[in-house]
């Protein structure tokens, strides 16, 4: 085995990017997860500015139309909503707020929460025993009561709703990377840098942290969803995202009253988040296994396989 | 010869990984008759485990695959019977046993309930399990069988735990024991305590015994034959004694002739100044005193050896003196300099001075970075060693230096065996151009060869690099050919020291005495004698 690995280990260095390029073409579901998230950054780039008057215009007659029917113009061939504005334009517009919110609650989340699980794994102080102590608090409180008081208190614009959800997602990240943290600060290596009298930044960037981040990116994408899910309620509860403003969330719930009638009005924004979360997590997957360098020889031989 | 119990005829079996087919074992054929020992010996890597898995239907196909061969018992073909049938034999006819029991007990029932349990599954009735589990318990020697069947697996010691899992083996009075290097994870007395065990307990049921085991001491000690394998194929097969004194093939010869403790004993201390001092040196875990006031010196190229059994504190001291833990009291002084009372500039300063090679070459090396990371990691934190532009010559050199090509550089630790990692650790240790270092347990996860292999380089580099090591090891015959002194440890104390052949030829303590009688050696013979000698001191 550690033989086979040797010799087919690349001996010649070529450039960085290039090499990535082709462990991802190596892994084709990746690959295509990631054309697909390009998409739609693009998307939420670029929609808002091209699209914004097309994607909210009404047009009564238009109301719920059916999707795949060209007569309305290619904008409808999603079909309208309840107000007859063209799905299509309206997913593009709103995939800028959805992801603005998702990647922004998440990010926060992330590294609020890692540092602090990181900070509250590696101390020996008050600190570790204080940090999760504040998890518990959060977790303790049922997160949409807290979103709920917030928002109320505050004036729900989408840095407010990124700022909330990112609370009440902190405590996983905290936890997950204060139980990591404890785990590797023991494995020997740790304790070898230690001997050569390594800064205690240096054992964390270097040594603790390349360790955990998969996790981390794992947690994260999954969380994507869930971060999207609430956003709707809490538009839903009026006091998410406001109206005209929309993202992926708020016209799900937006169109569940017609579930019955215009099943399409739910469909696509849901299946937009979904196919979002599958790349995302497709593509944590593909980096879990490339970043590690016992793992990475599974797409080194599909890459030479594949050309 | 009886007529074999059990046998193996020209066995071969394929693993499918992701690298294609690998044929662990190549037209394996060995047979065992009741009463009878018959050791499989091997190497990591040998495939010696697997047969035995074969004969326990231990092998996931897929992955794995029986390519060809017949595995007999009592005249029937086990590889042709339908897994009912099977599930009758092992554990019942054919019992097995493993290195690592604390693995293989329940941690949530009684091990009492466990054994118990063996027996009612196969037919005995509740009252007498619960008698038989009991008589089962003073047979292998646990002491007071009736309140330890009311105990849990953690209460017990690794020895101990190893006399459950016999027992459970056991309950069934099966024909076959199968153990796989059932005394590799104890201490050298623990061990001769289970070797005999074993070998009692063969004499009374007249089962047959099958050994798997690296270690040509246990095979000297308890086998009757012995079956040599390397890489996939028996080289050698014959009686022990005869295996031993007249190997054949070129890989026994090898093998046999890389064995610790056969060389020659270093005789002249070097006469220096003593580099490090420690006096008195206490580390208690709250109530728990690991060291008792520990006080010992390290002169200039001297190799001082630390050996003790699991608990003894020798790692402790390691530990202590690196600073990884803090000591409760005590100094260690060098170069004039108390170790315990530095400032962390001073401590860092001083981290350039002793390094430490870990045990387990796999855990120590961050398997994230690339060998040339690895070693280059040393001047990133102490940079005035090297500037940055000579650190890829530098790499390379250390390298060589340790017997590895310098393409190696850019090759990531599980690219390696676990020989050359340990190498790698090595090149790392020396980067910092060092004093002292402090090898814990630096060869025991190695392979016989391969350690001699690592304690040639050792000697080597002590030489070339002016190097006092402090060398800790449960291994004694490995001492006995690197060391200059012994340090010998019991329970947190320093139980004797003294030069190295003085602590092997004379030695003063019983616990030495014990110690050494304890280790294992590799000719059959010797062990003969030795076993004969324990025999007629417990008669008299």
């Amino acid at each position: 085995m550690t033989q086979a690995t040797e010799s087919a280990a690349p001996e010649k260095e070529r450039s960085g990017f290039r090499t990535w390029l082709s462990l991802l073409w190596a892994d084709k579901l990746a690959f295509f997860a990631a054309v697909f998230l390009l998409i739609v950054l693009l998307c939420a780039i670029l929609g808002p500015w091209l699209l914004d008057g097309v994607a909210t215009k009404q047009n009564l007659r238009g109301r719920n139309a059916p999707p795949f029917d060209l007569s309305r113009g290619f904008m409808m061939i999603l079909g309208g909503d309840q107000l007859g504005r063209p799905l299509l334009a309206r997913l593009i517009v709103a995939a800028g707020n959805t992801m603005a919110v998702a990647a922004g609650a998440v990010m926060l989340a992330m590294l609020i929460g890692s540092t602090l699980g990181l900070i509250a794994g590696y101390s020996r102080g008050r600190m570790a025993e204080l940090i999760p102590r504040l998890a518990d608090v959060i977790m303790s409180f049922p997160s949409l009561l807290l979103a709920v008081i917030v928002l109320y208190m505050l004036d729900p614009s989408v840095g407010n709703i990124i700022l909330v959800l990112a609370i009440t997602r902190i405590p996983v990240y905290l936890r997950t990377t204060r139980a990591e943290v404890l785990e590797v600060r023991e494995r020997m290596f740790v304790q070898a840098a230690t001997v050569m009298g390594a800064p205690t930044r240096r054992i964390i960037f270097r040594h603790i942290l390349p360790m955990i981040l998969p996790t981390i990116l794992t947690i994260a994408t999954l969380d994507f969803s869930f971060v999207m899910l609430a956003e709707s309620s809490l538009s839903f509860l009026g006091i998410g995202i406001q109206p005209p403003e929309i993202t992926w969330g708020l016209m799900v719930s937006q169109g569940r009253p017609y579930l019955t009638s215009a099943w399409w009005l739910s469909f696509w924004p849901g299946l937009a988040i979904i196919l979002t979360t599958l790349s995302l997590n497709l593509l944590s997957n593909w980096m879990r296994v490339a970043l590690d360098p016992t793992q990475r020889w599974r797409l080194e031989i599909g890459a030479r396989k594949h050309g | 010869m009886a007529e074999p119990l059990l046998e193996v005829r020209n066995l071969s079996v394929t693993f499918h990984t992701a690298r294609g087919p690998v044929e662990a074992v190549r037209n394996v054929s060995w047979q065992v008759a009741p009463g009878e020992v018959l050791a499989i010996l091997g190497e990591s890597g040998s495939g010696k485990s697997v047969s035995a898995s074969a004969v326990m239907d231990l092998i996931d196909c897929p992955p794995g695959e029986i390519t060809s061969g017949e595995i007999i018992y009592r005249g029937r073909d086990l590889l042709k019977l339908s897994a009912d049938e099977r599930r009758e034999i092992n554990g019942k006819r054919i019992a097995m046993i493993f290195q690592d029991p604390l693995s293989h007990l329940n941690p949530v029932y009684t091990v009492g309930w466990q054994i118990e349990e063996a027996l009612t599954t196969h037919g005995t009735p509740k009252d007498k399990a619960r008698v038989e589990t009991i008589s089962l318990l003073d047979k292998v020697g646990i002491p007071n069988p009736e309140a330890s069947a009311r105990k849990y697996p953690h209460q017990f010691s690794g020895g101990q735990r190893q006399r459950l899992m016999i027992a459970m083996a056991l309950a069934l009075r099966p024909d076959v024991l199968i153990a796989d290097e059932p005394t590799t994870a104890l201490d050298v007395t623990v061990q001769a305590q289970i070797l005999a065990l074993l070998e009692q307990l063969q004499h009374e049921t007249g089962m047959a015994l099958l050994i798997i085991t690296h270690d040509l001491g246990v095979v000297a000690e308890i086998a009757d034959r012995v079956v040599v394998m390397n890489a996939g194929e028996i080289v050698e097969q014959g009686t022990a004694a005869e295996v031993y004194a007249n190997p054949q093939h070129p890989y026994t010869k090898r093998l046999i002739g890389a064995a610790p403790g056969k060389g020659a004993i270093h005789d002249d201390p070097p006469t220096t100044e003593p580099i490090l001092l420690l006096q008195n040196v206490c580390k208690k875990y709250g109530e728990f005193e690991a060291l008792k006031g520990c006080s010992f010196e390290l002169c200039e190229g001297e190799t001082l050896a630390i050996v003790g059994e699991s608990g003894s504190g020798k790692s402790t001291t390691a530990r202590v003196l690196l600073r990884l833990e803090e000591p409760t009291s005590g100094r260690a002084m060098y170069h004039g300099r108390d170790l315990f009372a530095l400032t962390p500039r001073e401590l860092f300063e001083m981290r350039r001075d002793i390094q430490m090679v870990f045990q387990d070459p796999t855990q120590s090396l961050n398997p994230r970075m690339t060998v040339y990371q690895i070693i280059s990691e040393a001047w990133a934190i102490h940079p005035e060693i090297l500037p940055k532009a000579r650190w890829r010559e530098r790499v390379a050199e250390l390298l060589g230096q340790v017997g590895l090509k310098p393409e190696h550089a850019h090759r990531y630790p599980h690219q390696f065996s676990g020989g050359q990692r340990q190498r790698i650790a090595i090149a790392r240790a020396l980067a910092l151009e060092p004093r002292v270092i402090v090898c814990d347990e630096a060869v025991s996860a190695l392979d016989v060869q391969v350690q001699a292999q690592v304690i040639e380089l050792l000697d080597k580099l002590k030489d070339e690099f002016g190097l006092s090591y402090i060398f800790i090891a449960h291994d004694l015959p490995v001492v006995r050919d690197f060391a200059d002194r012994v340090i010998v440890m019991q329970k947190g104390q320093i139980v004797e020291q003294g030069p190295v052949r003085d602590i092997f030829e004379n030695p003063r303590e019983t616990y030495t005495r014990n110690l050494l009688a304890a280790s294992l050696d590799p000719d059959p013979e010797v062990q003969a004698r030795r076993r004969a000698e324990r025999l007629s001191k417990e008669v008299a």
